[in-house]
C-alpha cells in the first residue's frame, strides 16, 4: 500500500512538474457571472477541456497547462501549451476556444470567409492525461504482479501483490473461463487487460483529487475504442462456423434466398453487439458522474435561499452524494464485469464449433444405443 | 449531442494508450500471471499429491514393519523352544553316553575282578594243594617212621583196596 501511494505521488510529482502550474488570477470570462447554471456545470465536467483545473476560487484557479496538438488547413501543425490560449485576447495565433455555437468548448480558428472552422485536433486533453497517466498506472500494477510472481511463484503473495492475484484469479476463473470456453487461454490476457483497463479509469474518475476525477470512461470515443478492439477481436478470430451462421444461417430457405434477410440481421447483430458495450459504458459513467455534479450542486443552488434551508441541504447533499459514491463504486466495477463478460460471452459465440458434427455425433450414440 | 459524437484527437490517444496498454499487458503482463499463477497450482496439487503418497506408502511401510516384527517375535519364540529342545536332548544323550560309559566300565571292572579272583583262587588253590602236600607229607613221614606203622598202613590201604574192590 505504501509503495502504491509512492507511485501515486511519484507520478503526480511528474505531471506537475512536466506542466508547470499556472495560478492564474482571475480573467474576465470567470468573473462574468455569479449566477450558476447548474446543467452548464455538469456537462463542463462531463465535456473534455484543453487544460486540468485542480482547483478554482472567485479571483483565480490552479490548472494544469496541457499541450495542445492542431493540424490547420491552411497554416500546419501547431504545438503549444494550453496556458498560452489566456492572454488578453484570449487566442494564440489565431486560435481560440468557442465559447459558442456548434463547437462549443473546441478550439476553432477563423477561416478566409470569417466563419468558425475546426482544425484537425490532436490535443492532449484533460481526458488524454488522465488516459496516459491511468495507462501507466495499470502498466505498473500489472507488471510488478507479473514480475513479483515471476521472481518467486511458489510463494504465497501478501499485501497489494495477494490482493491483485486473487482479482485477476477471480475475474479469470469467474468470468472468462465459463463464457469463453474451451480455449480460454488465449483471449484472457485481451479480456483481462479490458477489465483492468475499464475498472482503473472507473475509479479513478470516482476521485475527485488530481490526477483523478476525469470523465474518461464516461467519453464515447474510449468506449468506441474499447468497443472497435472488442469487435475486432470477435470477428477476426471467429470460426467458419460462426461466418456461416451469419451468411447462410439454419433457417427454412425462403429466409434467405432472394432476399436475404436472416443474414442481414446477422450482419446488423455483428455491429449491434460492440455498439451496446460501448453505449452501456458511456451511459452508466456519465450517468454517475452527473449524478455526483447534480446532488452536489445543491449545495450551491440553495446557497441564496437563507441559512437554514442551505444548511439542512447541504447535510442531505452530503449524505446523498455519499451514498452515490458508495453506488458508484459498486458500478465501476459492476461496468467492467459487464463489459468484460459481454465480450467473453461474444467471443465465446463467435468460436463456435459445428452443430452438425455434434448432431451425428448424439444420431450415432442413438444408434448404438438403440442396437 | 455533442457528448455522443465521437471525438477525434481522444479517439486516437485512446486508441494508441489502449494499444500499447494491451501490447505490453498482454505480452509481458497476464500470460505469466496466468502461466505462473497456474505452475503453482500444479505445485500445490502435485505436493499434496505425493504428501498422500507418502502418507500411503508410509502406512504401508509401519505395516510391513509390525508384520515383520510380529513374524520376528514368532520365530524368537520358535528359535527358543528348538534351542530348549536341542538342550534336553543334548543332555539326555549326554546322559544316556554316560551312563552306557559307565556300564561299561563297570562292566569291564567286573570283569576284571573276576578274573583277578579266579587268578588269585586258583594261586591260593594250588598253594593250599602244595601246603597240604608238604603238610601231608611231613605227617606220613612222622606217622610212618616206624616198620610196624609201615606195615600197619600198607595193610589197611590193602584192606580198602579189597573192600572197595569187592
Amino acid at each position: 500500500m505504501k509503495r502504491l501511494l509512492f507511485i501515486w505521488i511519484w507520478v503526480s510529482m511528474l505531471f506537475l512538474m512536466a506542466f508547470p502550474l499556472s495560478a492564474a488570477s482571475g480573467t474576465a470570462s470567470d468573473t462574468a457571472s455569479d449566477e450558476l447554471n447548474v446543467k452548464e456545470m455538469i456537462l463542463e465536467h462531463l465535456a473534455d477541456t484543453y487544460e486540468w483545473k485542480i482547483v478554482g476560487w472567485k479571483n483565480g484557479h490552479v490548472t494544469v497547462p496541457l499541450p495542445v496538438i492542431l493540424c490547420s488547413k491552411t497554416s500546419g501543425w501547431h504545438v503549444f501549451m494550453s496556458s498560452k490560449l489566456h492572454n488578453d485576447d484570449n487566442s494564440h495565433n489565431g486560435f481560440y476556444v468557442a465559447h459558442e455555437g456548434k463547437y462549443k468548448g473546441k478550439i476553432v480558428e477563423k477561416d478566409v470567409s470569417g466563419s468558425e472552422i475546426r482544425p484537425f485536433d490532436l490535443s492532449l486533453t484533460k481526458n488524454a492525461a488522465s488516459l496516459i497517466f491511468s495507462s501507466v498506472l495499470l502498466i505498473i500494477i500489472i507488471m510488478s504482479v507479473a514480475r513479483s510472481l515471476k521472481r518467486n511463484p511458489m510463494e504465497a503473495k501478501k499485501g497489494f501483490i495477494g490482493l491483485m492475484e486473487m482479482f485477476i484469479m477471480s475475474i479469470n476463473d469467474d468470468i472468462i473461463k465459463p463464457a469463453v470456453g474451451k480455449d480460454h487461454m488465449r483471449y484472457a490476457p485481451f479480456l483481462l487487460t479490458l477489465f483492468f483497463f475499464i475498472f482503473l479509469n472507473n475509479v479513478l474518475g470516482l476521485i475527485p483529487l488530481f490526477p483523478g476525477g476525469a470523465n474518461v470512461t464516461g467519453n464515447i470515443a474510449s468506449t468506441f475504442v474499447l468497443a472497435v478492439a472488442t469487435m475486432l477481436v470477435i470477428n477476426l478470430t471467429g470460426t467458419k462456423e460462426y461466418y456461416k451462421e451469419i451468411f447462410w444461417p439454419d433457417v427454412p430457405k425462403w429466409l434467405k434466398a432472394p432476399i436475404p434477410l436472416m443474414p442481414a440481421i446477422e450482419l446488423i447483430g455483428v455491429f449491434t453487439k460492440p455498439f451496446a458495450l460501448m453505449i452501456r459504458l458511456f451511459a452508466n459513467i456519465t450517468g454517475g458522474h452527473s449524478t455526483v455534479m447534480g446532488l452536489t450542486a445543491i449545495v450551491f443552488v440553495t446557497a441564496s435561499m437563507g441559512t437554514t434551508i442551505n444548511a439542512s441541504m447541504s447535510a442531505l447533499s452530503v449524505v446523498f452524494t455519499v451514498f452515490i459514491m458508495f453506488v458508484e463504486l459498486l458500478v465501476a466495477y459492476i461496468q467492467a464485469y459487464v463489459f468484460t463478460m459481454l465480450s467473453a460471452v461474444f467471443i465465446g459465440m463467435a468460436r463456435v464449433e459445428s452443430h452438425h458434427k455434434e448432431k451425428e455425433l448424439i444420431e450415432t450414440k442413438h444408434i448404438t444405443v438403440n442396437k | 449531442m455533442s457528448l455522443l459524437t465521437p471525438e477525434p484527437g481522444l479517439v486516437f490517444w485512446m486508441s494508441l494508450s489502449f494499444g500499447i496498454v494491451a501490447f505490453i499487458l498482454m505480452k509481458y503482463g497476464f500470460p505469466i500471471i496466468l502461466q505462473m499463477v497456474n505452475k503453482r497450482k500444479d505445485f500445490i496439487d502435485n505436493s499434496l499429491l505425493a504428501a498422500q503418497q507418502a502418507h500411503e506408502e508410509l502406512a504401508k511401510v509401519k505395516e510391513n514393519s509390525e508384520a515383520i516384527l510380529a513374524q520376528t517375535r514368532l520365530e524368537q519364540t520358535k528359535m527358543l523352544e528348538s534351542a530348549a529342545q536341542t538342550r534336553d536332548r543334548i543332555v539326555e544323550e549326554a546322559k544316556e553316553l554316560a551312563r552306557t560309559e559307565a556300564d561299561k566300565i563297570v562292566a569291564a571292572a567286573q570283569k576284571r575282578i573276576e578274573t583277578e579272583k579266579e587268578n588269585a583262587m586258583r594261586a591260593i588253590r594250588s598253594e593250599i594243594a602244595l601246603l597240604s602236600v608238604s603238610v601231608a607229607e611231613k605227617i606220613l613221614r612222622e606217622k610212618l617212621g616206624t616198620e610196624e606203622e609201615q606195615s600197619k598202613m600198607i595193610n589197611r590201604l590193602m584192606d580198602e583196596v579189597i573192600i572197595s574192590k569187592s
